[in-house]
């Protein structure tokens, strides 16, 4: 079957061709199509019977005709061939080089959906990296394994955060990093793809990396390849060849828009705004494929970064993100207005794996408190700031202008930081202290009385 | 035997005449497993378990001639299932990291032998009704597990093996049937899932669950063989607080439904739990845990059915007589579920896609909690508690709005506190329990007898300080007067070193009733000494600058539940710290001030 092209379409629309009289087509094929200019273009059976076979066409059915249209049906799904030479390469969304170098021969072709993980079989993350960043390392730590999305917005600094950690991430203890990156960008702009590749060639670990591409022009259905090809890549680099690996996707957002697109084509009932209800499910087969598995050395950390549609953080993207992933970095317009870089916002930050990566035998004993203790005083603090905003700062007490100047200097210098500083965990914990010593130790209950005793710098 | 019409998705369209509707059918070469869900004809509509990717029109399908059902014996306890009860670990050992699709490993173990004893009152020649028991198997150090006749089997033991080890594919016993046909008897029996287990008659539920949690026990508390629901925005802390319960419940078996959510969390459950130590028995608390994982990244049609396979294997260890609970994360993905089978059947949806009958569903689905007594004459009860994932974390919505009206107790988590790190986020003024009075019963007898004043004072505080939090917002706090500001720093001496719990603080992480009184209680004390002193006309600013309220915000979790002595004398110790400044307030001329308790 493999090797006869069919010219039996019935109806060619937004993306769909319908094929007629080709029996026994496996769902979830790959197909090939030929058009009248002799151009190729890849799709996939997404509905199979024996009278009508459904073609779902990565590059659009933009001048396909029913008449001069050649189909063939490829009999396997969508297989992404993987050797040790895929580092340093570059691919487009459906794993075809376009850095111009050979294209990648193996014997070992993978099927870029993967398989679900057996839960019986991972391990939880549980090693602390240092990304050298305060607001992540002292109070939303990233652990190995974890999948820990960037919410962000338009013009907000997600991308100079995410090559950051990128560049600075390590496991305590090491030397320099130890990871290789896996890079996939799908509807991102020329530029933002520049971005990252100068980045990761000046700390010089472009040969570290793999890259999946499909920018903002080009094809849409072919975004929904590319996190899964990339994650394919990721899978064999870790679970086969042992490495660990940092997988950095964006935009989410674009995939997601993507996927409504060829739902809407579909036909598929929408639920919230227009996307489909199964988003969630599709979102988590991609986030799901992060973690480490027992009896394998290697991990996939993954840093998804999305861009929060008008900065709303319930919409249907972010918030279905956030059922999924371990957390969230969010980024924050107030504090990048004001110049505070990375601007996090720390309060609807979240490390959910942090609890069991942090602390004595990880870190540093007081690390768990600290965090906490930060939390509540800047929760605390900014309540003052709404309350000094009406009644006006002079009507405050000392106490509550104290809380004041905790904030701003929390903000400034503890959010706040270079893009090229690289803050051990030890000095992020110590400045934590230096802040939180212009409290009064009476009001600093998350932690405990000894750690007050050790490094509380209060005359209390 | 039938063929393949059309694939589309996980639905498949199937040439399948005598087919009914809820028939298991094995489907292609693969051999995937699904359920019918539609007929027209000879037609029949199934979705499949398994991903259906390689599948073809034309490829051979046939009914397997039951529902989906689980397999109910020795061998579940400690065990991970997935949505349709395939051993995960068994199924890790055979294929690997990665679920295969068609694999076929039987739910319970068939070479493993039990130690089986007979029920001395059953000998051959007894009337045998379903649910009787028939002997039991140790099967944890913890848990006996009563081998139970099949529900619906009725009629006269004709042989009961004798005291022995047993695999599950050994006959133990036979039974024959008022129609005369003879039946063998196992360790195990099966069950459909969607069809709840019969028992002898509803009973009412008495005793509070014990979680440990002093937001829920003490505040909004549950009832072994109540229902409850957690809703809350994405990271919230429903897992946490699901984990807690699982983790210090007070019932015999534990049942952990992973549904659609993180395979994480899952892995945390199962390396966490086998270390851990049940508060009440001191065993392992693996030894009476079970799992049911249809994780997110898993087959959307055995997320539906994953629900149903957990319920079913908590009833079945209710009729043996245990308190079972039952904790769902999340009955969102359930209904997700539900709708997307829905739209892919045409059904007219409703609210926000919903078919129209997601409120029955839930209900039904809610009915199978409940206190009972058993065929056997024992009492057992399952207690469920779902948690609900709204969309944007908006209470208003369907799957919120419905599980609201179906269960009692109502624990609500709010973004709020748990961004500010207060956990359990669990809202103290949105929250709800129509337990109240039932709970307050055990806990006079069995604890104190001013507990339900002590909660209602306490909730009445915190009530009250929302109130003046509002003015204080408005006009900042000079407004207040000295009684008001003292009422704000008592509702907050109560939130922070009463309701804020953590879980990953060892002492903290669990509270007994006891404790969980005796800080209540004290906290009290402190708000009234003061309000006494503030009477006097004492200013509130001096009482807060008291050393004391930061060291009563420190007790939780310097006295662990077995070491309630030296947090008694700190508590007795309470009006000594106010004596100075009582000594001070008190007019000279009035009669010899009250002797401290
Ligand atoms: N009782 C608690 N004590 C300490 N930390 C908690 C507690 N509850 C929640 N947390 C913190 O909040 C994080 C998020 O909690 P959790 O994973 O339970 O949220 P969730 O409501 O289940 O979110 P989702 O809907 O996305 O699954 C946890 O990882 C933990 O760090
Ligand atoms: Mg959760």
């Amino acid at each position: 079957m493999k090797n006869i092209e069919f010219r039996t379409a019935t109806s060619v629309q937004g993306g769909l061709v319908v094929m007629g009289g080709v029996p026994g087509v496996a769902s979830g094929s790959r197909v090939q199509l030929r058009d009248h200019a002799g151009r190729l273009r890849s799709g996939l059976v997404i509905r199979a019977s024996d009278d009508a076979v459904l073609v779902e066409v990565f590059e659009g059915t933009d001048e396909l005709d029913i008449e001069r249209t050649w189909v063939r049906f490829l009999d396997e799904p969508f297989k992404l061939p993987l050797s040790r030479d895929i580092m340093g390469r570059v691919f487009n969304g459906s794993g075809l080089p376009r850095d111009g170098r050979p294209p990648i021969i193996s014997a070992d072709r993978r099927d870029v959906n993967g398989e679900p993980l057996n839960p019986a079989a991972r391990a939880y993350p549980r090693e602390f990296i240092q990304t050298g960043i305060s607001a992540i390392d002292g109070m939303n730590s990233l652990t190995r394994g974890q999948k820990l999305p960037i919410f962000s917005g338009g013009g907000l600094p997600h991308n100079r955060v995410a090559a950051q950690i990128v560049r600075q991430a390590k496991l305590l203890g090491e030397e320099a990093a130890e990871f290789v990156v896996v890079f996939a960008a799908f509807g991102a702009s020329h530029a933002d793809a520049r971005f990252f590749q100068e980045s990761f060639e000046e700390s010089g670990v472009l040969n570290k990396v793999v890259m999946f591409l499909n920018l903002a022009d080009e094809p849409v259905i072919e975004r929904l390849l590319t996190p899964r090809a990339a994650l394919t890549a990721a899978e064999y680099l870790a679970f086969d060849l042992d490495y660990h690996v940092l997988v950095v996707m964006t935009d989410m957002t674009a995939y997601a828009e993507a996927l409504r697109e060829v739902a809407v084509l579909r036909g598929d009932v929408p639920a919230r705004k227009g996307y489909p209800g199964y988003l969630y499910s599709d979102l988590a087969e991609i986030y799901e494929r992060a973690g480490r598995i027992k009896n394998r050395r290697g991990s996939i950390t993954m840093i998804p970064v999305l861009s929060m549609p008008s900065d709303d953080i319930t919409h249907p993207i972010p918030d279905l993100t956030g059922y999924i992933t371990e957390g969230q970095i969010v980024l924050g317009r107030e504090l990048a207005n004001q110049g505070v870089y990375p601007p996090v916002t720390v309060l609807p930050s979240l490390s959910r794996l942090m609890k069991d990566g942090v602390g004595k035998n990880f870190t540093r004993e007081d690390h768990p408190h600290v965090a906490s203790q930060l939390f509540a005083s800047y929760a605390k603090a900014l309540e003052v700031r709404g309350l000094a905003a009406i009644i006006g700062a002079e009507e405050l007490s000392d106490a509550d202008r104290r809380t004041l100047e905790f904030a701003e200097a929390f903000e400034r210098r503890f959010i706040g930081q270079g893009e090229d500083e690289d803050r051990s965990i030890h000095e992020t914990l110590n400045l934590a202290w230096d802040l939180l010593s212009m409290l009064p130790a009476d009001a600093l209950i998350r932690v405990s009385e000894d750690e007050l005793a050790k490094y509380h710098k209060g005359a209390a | 035997m039938g063929k393949i019409l059309e694939i589309n998705g996980p639905l498949v369209k199937l040439e399948l005449p005598q087919t009914v509707i809820g028939e298991q059918v094995r489907v292609g070469r693969m051999g995937l497993i699904g359920e019918v869900i539609g007929r027209d004809g000879d037609t029949a509509l199934a979705q499949l378990y398994e991903d259906t990717t390689g599948l073809r029109p034309g490829e051979e399908a046939h009914g397997l001639g039951w529902p989906l059902s689980v397999e109910l014996g020795p061998g579940l306890l400690g065990a991970i299932f997935d949505g349709v009860q395939r051993p995960l670990q068994a199924v890790w050992e055979q294929s690997g990291d990665r679920i295969a699709r068609g694999v076929a490993v039987p739910s319970l173990p068939r070479d493993k032998a039990w130690h089986f004893v007979p029920d001395p009152a059953r000998h051959g020649g007894s009337v045998l009704a379903g649910g009787d028991v028939l002997g039991s198997v140790q099967e944890t150090e913890s848990i006996l597990h009563r081998i139970l006749t099949p529900p619906l089997i009725q009629g006269e033991l004709l042989e009961l093996a004798p005291e022995g080890d047993y695999t599950l594919e050994e006959a133990i016993g036979r039974v024959r049937l008022a129609d005369g046909r003879i039946e063998k008897l196992h360790l195990f029996h099966r069950w459909p899932v969607r069809t709840p287990r019969p028992f002898r008659q509803r009973d009412h539920a008495v005793a509070p669950l014990i979680t440990g949690q002093r937001i829920l026990d003490t505040f909004y508390p549950l009832l072994k063989g109540g229902k409850a629901a957690i809703p809350g925005p994405f990271g919230a802390g429903k897992t946490m607080l699901q984990q807690q319960i699982a983790r210090w419940c007070n019932t015999e078996i534990v049942i952990y439904v992973g549904c659609g959510e993180r395979g994480n969390e899952l892995t945390d459950v199962l390396e966490s739990m086998p270390e851990l130590k049940d508060p009440h028995t001191g065993r392992p608390l693996m030894e009476r845990t079970l799992l049911v994982a249809n994780t997110s990244n898993m087959p959307v049609v055995a997320r539906e059915a994953s629900i149903y396979v957990g319920i079913t294997l908590a009833e079945y260890f209710r009729d043996q007589g245990y308190d079972v609970v039952m904790v769902a994360d999340s009955t969102s993905r359930w209904a997700e579920a539900l709708r997307e089978v829905a739209g892919r059947l045409g059904q007219m949806p409703v609210e926000e896609g919903y078919p129209a009958y997601l409120g029955s569903r839930l209900a039904s689905f809610y009915e199978r909690a409940g206190r009972v007594e058993t065929f056997a004459g024992d009492h057992g009860s399952v207690t469920l508690i779902g948690a609900v994932s709204p969309p944007g974390g908006d209470f208003s919505e369907p799957v919120t709005s419905h599980t609201k009206e179906i269960i009692q107790t109502f624990w609500a988590l709010s973004k709020e506190l748990a961004d500010a790190r207060h956990y359990p986020s669990v809202d103290w003024l949105e929250s709800f329990s129509g337990y109240v009075s039932s709970a307050a019963k055990w806990w006079a007898q069995a604890v104190d007898p001013n507990w339900e004043s002590a909660r209602a004072e306490a909730l009445d505080l915190l009530a009250a300080s929302e109130e003046l939090q509002r003015i204080v917002n408005l006009v900042g706090v000079e407004a207040l007067s000295s009684e008001q500001r003292w009422t704000l720093e008592a509702a907050g001496l109560i939130k922070e070193g009463l309701l804020q719990q953590s879980a990953i603080d060892e002492v903290d992480s669990f509270a007994s009733p006891e404790k969980q009184y005796a800080l209540l209680a004290a906290l009290l004390e402190i708000y009234r000494q003061g309000m006494k002193l503030v009477k006097l006309g004492a200013p509130a600013r001096r009482l807060i600058q008291m050393p004391l309220l930061a060291q009563a915000r420190r007790w939780k979790s310097q006295h662990s539940s077995d070491d309630l002595a030296a947090l008694k004398a700190k508590i007795a110790a309470i009006p000594d710290a106010f004596e100075p400044m009582l000594q001070e307030y008190t007019p000279a001329s009035s009669a010899p001030r009250e002797a401290t308790p």
